[in-house]
């Protein structure tokens, strides 16, 4: 691997929402050329660290620095625009990146939305939706690519060819990748290193030392078995990602397992 | 034809036309009940100008403003639910309002006047008023419109690119705020949001840009204002609720329409 740059370095980052510690101490570096996925149950704090990435809120205390003048590309878990907004794929893209409508369908082709360019957005199926976000984030030539829960809202057969888009992506544009997901499984092959987050970070490492991690397992391990007995399992918890999710419940998911 | 009809009708285009483009942000960022909430709390505007012997619009604006801020402070913080908030602000003004004016009884406040409005009244002061308002806000939404159309898209992703989000949001409650207390003598307070709302419904159908609803709304608002006028003149109805009635029958009308978002968004879904 080529030498590679530090994209984002949080140090020692720590979050509190009405007395709860959100994040406590938390390390993350992104380097280029490199997938980092950022794993944990619901409400371990994962927006809340994506968000601090992203610039959109300070800490409580730690530091971050990003590196200079660095182009970030974010594709957001959800986007929902009001049946009412007449607004097609083609202007979309323009609120994000004006004048650069020469470059909407190779970004849409790169993406693997290309036959959407002329649609209403509201028309879009979720999958198609993420491909949309990720051309609008590919028009912003991003160092950075952030990806908020990109397999939310999509199907399972959507979400593999999602995972291997954004791998070969960062294979032909070098750039970093921080990736949110719940489920290791799905992300475990396209992704260099994991952070499993419950608050602080549990553990961090290669995919398959993750897997293996105690921390990891008490986290995790009832809820991986019952995703392979039982799929509904499964569903039920995309559902629950769809709709916002309030803090209260949050907390109860961290405690869960 | 008299001149306090030709007055009547200047007021009414030059609302239409401001209420029209802004009322599609109302629509498209669901904030018809807001609307509603700060006319409401608008007449509070007008007791504390009647008390302080001030401008009635300029009651009206001030109080439009406040309450906006204060509603924009609370819902950033919130603990209570967007919707319980605003039906406190709105009848915890409306409240504040008419016991203020039940105080001054000296002063005999032509209620009615205010609540369903008084075109026919309309002075050549009163159209300086609106159309120094309404040009004020269109201009300030043509040069803010890619942003605000941003923010109103998705929020956080316009964060990232770089837009003054929270500039952004209050400008737009400062332009509600304007055009409600200039709207307020053409439809009347409790009427107020129908000028925003029903003439962009109407245009929605019509529109595959937002440009082009923003300008449907100004028309569908103007053919509003022109029918209910007439119809008011005809049938010796009151003029404001005419108006309002004219830009239901249109949306009504307009539903004979072929809907040009249905036919494409029935494609993908």
């Amino acid at each position: 691997m080529k030498a590679s740059t530090t994209l984002i370095d949080v140090a020692g980052v720590s979050v509190w929402h009405n007395q709860h510690v959100v994040l406590d101490k938390v390390d993350l570096k992104v380097h280029s050329g490199e997938i980092v996925t950022l794993i944990g149950p619901n409400g371990c704090g994962k927006t809340t660290l994506v968000r601090i990435t992203l610039g959109l809120m300070s800490p409580d205390s730690g530091q971050t620095h990003r590196a200079k003048k660095i182009r970030i590309g974010y594709v957001p878990q959800r986007l929902h625009i009001e049946e009412t907004l007449p607004l097609t794929v083609e202007r979309f893209l323009d609120l994000g990146a004006r004048g650069q409508t020469h470059r909407f369908e190779r970004v849409l082709h790169q993406s693997g939305a290309g036959h959407v360019l002329k649609s209403p957005v509201q028309s879009l199926s979720g999958g198609e939706l993420k491909r949309v976000l990720l051309a609008r984030a590919l028009l912003q030539d991003p160092e950075l690519l952030v990806l908020d829960e990109p397999s939310a809202g999509v199907d399972v057969v959507g979400q593999s060819e999602l995972y291997d888009l954004i791998k070969s992506l960062r294979d032909e544009m070098g750039c970093g990748v921080l990736l949110v997901s719940h489920d290791l499984h799905l992300v475990m092959a396209a992704t260099d290193r994991v952070i499993c987050l419950n608050h602080h970070v549990c553990c961090d490492g290669k995919p398959d030392a993750v897997s293996q991690h105690p921390e990891y397992l008490t986290l995790f391990g009832s809820r991986l078995q019952d995703q392979l007995a039982v799929y509904t399992h499964h569903h039920d918890h995309k559902h629950d990602l769809a709709g916002n999710i309030d803090q209260s419940l949050k907390e109860e998911h961290a405690n869960h397992g | 034809m008299d001149e306090f009809l030709l007055r009547a009708l200047a007021a009414g285009l030059g609302i239409a036309i401001v209420a029209g483009p802004l009322g599609c942000f109302v629509i498209w960022r669901r904030m018809a009940y807001f609307g509603a909430a700060l006319s409401h709390a608008a007449l509070l505007g007008v007791a504390l100008g009647v008390w302080f012997d001030i401008n009635l619009q300029l009651g009206v604006l001030l109080v439009a403003i406040l309450v906006s801020l204060g509603l924009f402070v609370l819902q950033k913080n919130q603990r209570l639910s967007n919707d319980t908030l605003l039906g406190i602000a709105a009848h915890g003004s409306l409240a504040a309002g008419l016991i203020v004016l039940s105080l001054m009884e000296s002063v005999r406040v032509d209620l009615l006047a205010y609540l369903f409005g008084d075109i026919l009244a309309v002075s050549r002061a009163d159209i300086v008023w609106i159309y120094t308002g309404g040009l004020t806000c269109l201009v300030l939404l043509a040069v803010f419109w890619r942003s605000l159309l941003s923010v109103t898209v998705h929020e956080e992703l316009a964060r990232v690119d770089g837009v003054a989000v929270e500039r952004m949001q209050l400008m737009f409650l400062l332009l509600v705020s304007v055009v409600i207390a200039v709207a307020m003598q053409i439809v009347g307070l409790l009427l107020i949001v129908s000028l925003l709302i029903i003439p962009a419904a109407v245009a929605r159908r019509f529109s595959a840009t937002p440009e082009q609803m923003a300008f449907g709304a100004g028309v569908a608002g103007a053919i509003a204002v022109i029918i209910g006028l007439w119809a008011s003149l005809q049938w010796d109805t009151p003029a404001g609720p005419s108006i309002v009635a004219a830009a239901t029958g249109l949306f009504i009308i307009s539903f004979f329409y072929p809907d040009k978002a249905r036919m494409n968004s029935d494609i993908g879904s």
